[in-house]
């Protein structure tokens, strides 16, 4: 285990496609939902509750054992019902591939894997813990929508990561719980959903002129 | 409570379904109400009490064989109340399809009414060659209220392979529910899983709904807003047009 | 995944192959650093398809100066002669690339679009990923490739390409934004291995005095070329689409860029 390892894999500015992904929220900002700090926060708190946790025991359960790759993947198709989402996991897990082989000795785990089995598997290469690869997972999942509402509303930056380090806590809560679920049969993962991500996606992939890529 | 019901259809060798099995407990009271479609049967869920309550254990397995088909409607919405002190009440489905058989479920609604504590267990496994259609719609809270505690975790599989597997929670032990990411300001939700080979042309129906195909053989339509009457006029006709809602011809 | 390169580096020498192959230190492109690969089950991500990748040439510069005509100019040059792809990365995901396919100048399935997130100097500087995943899918989707062009997104004079992305850029200004920008330099006219001056055409409307600005270019840029265009009176933008040329046959010939 590395502090500093971690904080590599969970670097905003890993070069990993992160910043072209807003991770569902300039869906949602253009839906009206999002437009304040207070908007911010619920959606972010969703996300936590719903595709953090399981982006955080996917990413950990690929870090115990990256050679279940295949059957992670297939667990995560099944928990990803928009195709637009598919297609943006897949796109940023090929990405964290590419940057992850740069930097330490990735196992085989396809061309484009769903992201949290890509980040799994990075941890698992550079040495860290399932927890490890939970925290990382679930701390990108909201700073990168952080990150975009920031850029899209132009939202105070400060007031942003006040409430980045609200989440903190229930940033690190999610990793625990979702690590200790990562020894579960795929079945058995987390699934929470988030309809409004579902349908947000599949809108936003057919806009003509989106600054985001998810 | 405790209240387990069965049906089991299955085919009558001459193009038509019959139920081989059909029994049922208050609250869960099975009643055939007639084909609907011709070569198929329809079942009613018929509620014999107020609930589920907390601390309910409520069962229905529904087993569909070869050749069958079977639409499942419910009479009344479901309406998950507080109750005593106790438990969550829990709804456990399990359902099958055989290869050629047809389900179709189309409850009313369940509404989450304040206070109530309720998980909501779906299971269906689809044969090749098997075709479903499952519909739940969900309304948080009566009239102007906050709902209680509700989860639905639902698991379909297709061919032996996972193919749908989703959980959704609403309600105050659930963070940001009601957050942009989630549901927002809405409080209806309806979802409809089709599984099997049949497919409709996926679209996007409303700035509020969205129809999937899901990475393996099937479909979700989701459709969300602040009233369930605006969800069922995205899911109604979806469900009506989807290829399900004709019996198989038989061979 | 990494239809790199048999073609030589200049910043990363292509490695010796001794045995056993796996444990040293190896070579798989430009965007990836030297690493190793200690374990059997570790993936060997072989390449798609062998022989050289194409060449790579970036172009940027401000909104406005000319980018998009310039690729679209390129295109009618020299896609009779070369292998050619486009990845675009306009901040608006599909303006550039339709400018493109309207102007027919390329069938639909020779461009790529990359979203960039609001931030277009990230996607061809800092985080690469995007733009190289493009460019791999052109290749192989589309099998060998002698050029391609990724253009970048409307930014300022500091905007300048990953040497991990391109293998030569392009910094396209015009004299409409006054021609004190050469001298006011920044990495994109300073280090461009081509800096193109558009618009000399307008030059007499905005008062824009060409010799000032190829004086101040020579100072900022030395050795580096430096050209003058105007796509109103030149449609093929001859001395770029010629500076192109040159850098394929330099390739061919496996000399050194």
């Amino acid at each position: 285990m590395s502090l500093a390892t971690l904080l590599l894999l969970a670097d905003g500015r890993l070069p990993s496609g992160g910043h072209a992904h807003s991770a569902g929220l300039e869906a949602q900002v253009s839906a009206g939902r999002v437009r304040s700090v207070a908007d911010l926060d619920g959606f972010l708190r969703g996300k936590l509750a719903t595709s953090a946790l399981v982006s955080a025991a996917f990413a950990a359960a690929a870090c115990a054992a990256p050679a279940a790759f295949a059957g992670l993947d297939a667990g995560l198709d099944a928990r990803t019902p928009s195709p637009a989402l598919r297609k943006a996991s897949r796109a940023q897990g090929r990405a964290l591939l590419r940057a992850g082989r740069a930097m330490w000795p990735v196992a085989a785990i396809g061309r484009e894997p769903h992201q949290p089995v890509a980040l799994g598997a990075l941890a698992s290469a550079a040495g860290l813990s399932p927890h490890e690869a939970a925290v990382a997972a679930a701390h990108g999942t909201i700073t990168g929508s952080a990150s975009a509402a920031v850029r899209l509303l132009g939202l105070d930056p400060y007031a942003v990561h006040a409430l980045l380090a609200r989440l903190a806590p229930e940033c690190d809560r999610i990793a625990e719980l979702a690590a200790a679920r990562s020894g579960d049969p795929v079945d058995e993962l987390p699934a929470a959903g988030a309809p409004l991500l579902d349908i947000g996606a599949e809108h936003h992939a057919t806009w003509e002129v989106r600054l985001f890529a998810s | 409570m405790k209240a387990e019901a069965r049906v089991v259809a299955e085919s009558d060798g001459l193009g038509g379904t019959r139920l081989a099995v059909l029994r049922g407990q208050s609250p869960l009271l099975l009643r055939q109400t007639g084909p609907r479609v011709a070569g198929g049967v329809t079942v009613h869920l018929v509620g014999g009490a107020a609930g589920p309550l907390r601390g309910d254990e409520l069962r229905l397995d529904i087993e569909v064989g070869p050749g069958a088909w079977l639409e499942l409607l419910s009479v009344a919405a479901q309406l998950a109340l507080p109750g005593r002190p106790a438990p969550a009440s829990r709804l456990t489905i399990n359902a099958t399809v055989a290869a050629g058989g047809t389900l179709r479920w189309i409850p009313e609604p369940l509404i989450a009414a304040a206070g109530c504590d309720h998980l909501a267990i779906t299971r269906v496994a689809v044969a090749a060659g098997g075709a479903l259609l499952w519909r739940d719609d969900l309304v948080c809270g009566r009239h102007g209220e906050d709902p209680g505690d509700f989860v639905a975790d639902t698991l379909i599989r297709y061919d032996g392979s996972t193919l749908h597997r989703h959980e959704l929670a609403v309600g105050p032990r659930a963070a940001g529910w009601n957050g942009a990411a989630v549901l927002g300001d809405a409080r209806a939700l309806g979802t409809v899983v089709t599984a099997g080979p049949a497919t409709l042309t996926a679209g996007s129906a409303t700035p509020n709904a969205a129809v999937m195909p899901l990475a393996g053989p099937g479909l979700l339509a989701t459709a969300v807003d602040a009233d369930i009457r605006a969800v069922r006029a995205v899911l109604d006709p979806f469900c009506a047009a989807h290829p399900t809602a004709k019996a198989p011809v038989p061979a | 995944m990494h239809p790199e390169p048999q073609h030589p580096e200049p910043q990363h020498p292509e490695p010796q192959h001794s045995e056993p192959q796996h444990l040293e230190p190896h070579e798989h492109g430009p965007d990836e650093v030297p690493h190793t690969h200690p374990d059997p089950g570790v993936d060997p991500h072989a390449p798609l398809h062998s022989g050289p990748r194409a060449l790579r040439v970036g172009i940027g510069g401000p909104v406005g100066s000319g980018k998009t005509a310039l690729v679209a100019a390129l295109c009618r040059a020299l896609g009779e002669q070369l292998r050619l792809a486009v990845v675009t990365n306009d901040i608006y995901t599909t303006e550039d690339a339709d400018f493109l396919l309207r102007n027919g100048v390329l069938p639909a399935e020779r461009i790529r679009a990359v979203e960039t997130g609001c931030c277009p100097h990230t996607a061809i500087r800092d985080d690469i990923s995007a733009n190289l995943d493009a460019v791999e899918d052109l290749e192989s989707s589309l099998g060998p490739l002698d050029l391609v062009l990724v253009e970048s997104g409307g930014d300022n004079l500091t905007a300048t390409f990953s040497k991990g992305l391109i293998d030569r850029q392009i910094f396209v200004i015009d004299v409409s934004g006054g021609d004190k920008v050469p001298r006011k330099g920044g990495p994109g006219v300073t280090t461009a291995d081509l800096l193109v001056i558009n618009k000399t055409d307008l030059a007499p409307l905005v008062n824009a005095d060409l010799s000032v600005m190829e004086r101040d270019a020579k100072a900022r840029r030395h050795e580096l070329p430096t050209v003058f265009l105007s796509l109103a009176e030149d449609r093929a933008a001859a001395p770029v689409a010629d500076w192109i040329r040159g850098l394929v046959a330099a390739r061919e010939h496996g000399r050194e860029l």
